[in-house]
């Protein structure tokens, strides 16, 4: 029976592996993550999980034994934070080139130059090209949850998955979890089968150098080139937009939690004012949203759970009536805006959806964001808009400028 | 140990059709030592001097599974194959990683260290041409002093070759061999025996290269002697930290005859601007080193 468990983000990361009986765990330690790989060292040493635990000396070697690990067959887990994410950058896209299912946790961290260890999403915001799935958590219990879901979707479209979430705010609060039963993890994951078996009975070379031409096999047969390779990646972050929202379907059968889209909602029924995020932000502007309900304006909250594949149709419905957008982030593509806020617009691109939109920027290197300072600058942005000069702009929130 | 090149294992696992250059000192050593190793085994590559001679997709020379792996990884990748044939209970497989020097002695090191520091049960295998070949020929840390490379064109290598071996000495692991083309039963008995025995083993090719180093490609074998029997590379195994020469570098140790360095140094083009301060500083870092060797060898 799935019992209810007071836990932290850590620990709900770590007993989600254990309950999808990953086979090799590597990682190395890095605030605010470390407690995963504590945890999970933990239960492979008492025997609680059968697995092999790889104390790697980087993150960059982390990633490659996931890599070497999944391609001979055995379910992998990693997780990191910040620069080490930053430092498994290159692994990620050979992770995604080599078409393997790693699911790997991010405990969201701002990134230096200058130090801080506290939460932002600049970390894993930057490795958005690299050809992970990524899902990004509003709370603990979907933190168990969706690494659940990630292992079935990463071994259906054979791409990787970064499960995202706040360091500290979730990484380290304690909140209460309902912890799948055992069996019925174990029904609703297959068994991983690896596309290719690397075995000495049927040699392969895998990745070797490609031409950027086609070219035949010995048996004459013209194969895929680099460029095709690609395409099929890009195809299967494509098709994993059905794959997420199935599983998501069959996952909230099996526990009565809804995951049945790539977003959630937050009174969006009747509201004018729509404001999104991804992560504990989206989570802080459900608070936000009440108090300006309290104020007379109609908000409401659509919380982004993927990333990539950006759900691209649903937030053209879920934003098709909104007259005003807030888009909270805490990350910046510099030089421009939020890279969530690029996408939204990219998204509702000649769909004739087209409200004023404003970006907030706020909570780098965990700086602060109450509900009351999202809901005022809420307010100040509404009656902003009304100007017909300021309808599309990036504002800093708790920001000396 | 088999007494002549006709009792070695007559499978091939390297098939015509390669793509290394001509006179290449890797494809040389790289022959024997898959007869050595044998179907058994799973192997892991940087990008290399190796990753060429393997070929193009969808085609490749080699008979031998292999996954191809990022420049600093290749520790990292064979201590991810160990663990996921484990994993899966496929324990009877070998996992031997190649690297060249670039994938060994620099970017390579650290997930090298680690992987020997932990104990992984592989063979990492260097083959050490003494610059970044695969790129055309850049200065490494395995470069010797005195040689030009396409980044130390005008004043040569200033510094002396980093001493890897003895660094992998440090992590005292199961078991280190240095090898050489020149002497293929000398390299094909390092591998069988290195196949048996179970830890971290660590093995070293001096591999002559005939666009790198300057000389033709006919002169592998003979360049690859002459590195012998000048003791600018030594032949030698370390078994749990018990040291002992081999081969031709045993008979020198014990004769006392080696060739001074300038017979080496003179046939290759990359030493033609070496000065003689350099030459006579070589020659003594040379002799420290085999000085240490020696006793070494008396325990």
């Amino acid at each position: 029976m799935a019992e209810v468990q007071i836990m932290t983000g850590n620990t709900a990361a770590a007993t989600a592996a254990k309950l999808c009986q990953v086979q090799v765990v590597s990682a190395y330690p890095i605030t605010p993550q470390t407690s995963v790989t504590e945890t999970l060292s933990q239960f492979i040493e008492s025997g609680e999980l059968k697995a092999e635990y790889v104390r790697v000396e980087s993150e960059h070697s982390a990633m490659t034994v996931c890599i070497s690990a999944s391609t001979v067959g055995a379910r992998v887990f990693t997780s990191t934070s910040s620069h080490g994410l930053l430092y498994m950058h290159e692994q990620l896209h050979w992770a995604a080139g080599s078409r393997l299912p790693i699911v790997m946790c991010c405990v969201n961290r701002g990134v230096g130059a200058p130090w801080s260890i506290f939460n932002d999403q600049q970390d894993s915001i930057s490795q958005r090209d690299t050809g992970w799935i990524q899902f990004y958590c509003r709370d603990n219990q979907e933190i168990i949850d969706t690494v659940i879901q990630a292992y079935r979707i990463a071994e259906e479209v054979y791409a990787p998955v970064m499960v995202c979430y706040d360091g500290f705010v979730l990484s380290h609060t304690m909140m209460p979890v309902c912890i799948p039963d055992a069996e019925m993890v174990a029904s609703f994951l297959p068994p991983y089968k690896p596309h290719t078996i690397l075995s000495p009975d049927n040699p392969y070379n895998i990745n070797p150098v490609l031409f950027p031409g086609m070219r035949k096999n010995s048996a004459g047969i013209l194969c895929d080139g680099y460029m095709e390779m690609r395409y099929k990646l890009q195809e299967a972050l494509e098709k994993a937009r059905d794959v997420i929202i199935a599983t998501g379907i069959k996952y909230s059968k099996l526990t009565g939690r809804d995951y049945s889209e790539m977003l959630w909602r937050y009174k969006t029924d009747d509201a004018e004012v729509i404001l999104t995020g991804m992560g504990s932000i989206a989570t802080e502007a459900t608070v936000a949203v009440d108090q300006l309900r309290q104020k007379g304006i109609k908000a409401g909250v659509i919380g982004v759970r993927v990333f990539r594949p950006f759900p691209r149709i649903a937030v053209q419905q879920a934003l098709k009536n909104a007259q005003a957008i807030i888009v909270l982030e805490k990350a910046i593509s510099y030089g421009f805006e939020g890279a969530l806020c690029s996408d939204i617009k990219a998204a509702l691109y000649g769909t004739g959806i087209n409200p004023p939109l404003h970006n907030f920027i706020a909570g780098l290197g965990g700086r602060d964001v109450k509900a009351r300072e999202i809901s005022e600058a809420v307010q100040a942005s509404l009656t902003e808009m009304k100007n017909k000069n300021a309808q599309n702009k990036t504002i800093w929130i708790n920001c000396r400028k | 140990m088999p007494e002549n090149l006709f009792k070695i294992n007559k499978e091939e696992y390297m098939l015509p059709g390669n793509r290394s250059c001509q006179g290449c000192g890797l494809s040389l050593s790289y022959r024997y030592a898959l007869k050595a190793l044998r179907e058994n085994t799973i192997l892991t590559l940087p990008a290399c001097c190796l990753t060429v001679l393997h070929g193009l997709y969808p085609t490749t020379s080699v008979t031998i599974p292999c996954l191809n792996c990022t420049f600093a990884s290749t520790a990292a990748s064979a201590a991810g194959l160990v663990a996921g044939l484990n994993a899966t209970g496929k324990t009877d497989t070998t996992v031997v990683a190649f690297a060249g020097d670039g994938g060994t002695f620099d970017m390579g090191i650290q997930a090298l260290s680690g992987a020997a520091e932990r104990g992984t049960d592989f063979i990492f295998v260097c083959y050490d041409n003494e610059g970044y070949m695969n790129t055309g020929t850049q200065r490494s840390s395995a470069t010797p002093m005195g040689a030009i490379t396409t980044t130390t064109p005008i004043l040569t290598k200033e510094q002396h070759k980093k001493d890897m071996l003895k660094i992998m000495e440090a992590h005292d692991i199961a078991y280190i061999a240095t090898t050489s083309p020149a002497y293929p039963i000398d390299l094909y008995d390092k591998f069988v025996k290195a196949k048996r025995i179970k830890g971290t083993r660590y093995m070293q090719i001096c591999v002559p290269c005939p666009p790198g180093w300057g000389y033709p490609p006919r002169d592998t074998v003979k360049i690859a002697r002459l590195a012998i029997e000048t003791g600018v590379f030594v032949l030698f195994e370390m078994e749990n930290g018990k040291f002992r020469f081999t081969g031709r570098s045993k008979s020198l140790a014990e004769k006392g005859n080696r060739l001074p360095l300038i017979n080496y140094i003179e046939r290759q083009d990359r030493f033609k601007k070496i000065s003689e301060e350099q030459l006579s500083l070589l020659q003594k870092f040379t002799d420290n080193k085999w000085n240490e060797y020696l006793k070494k060898a008396e325990g």
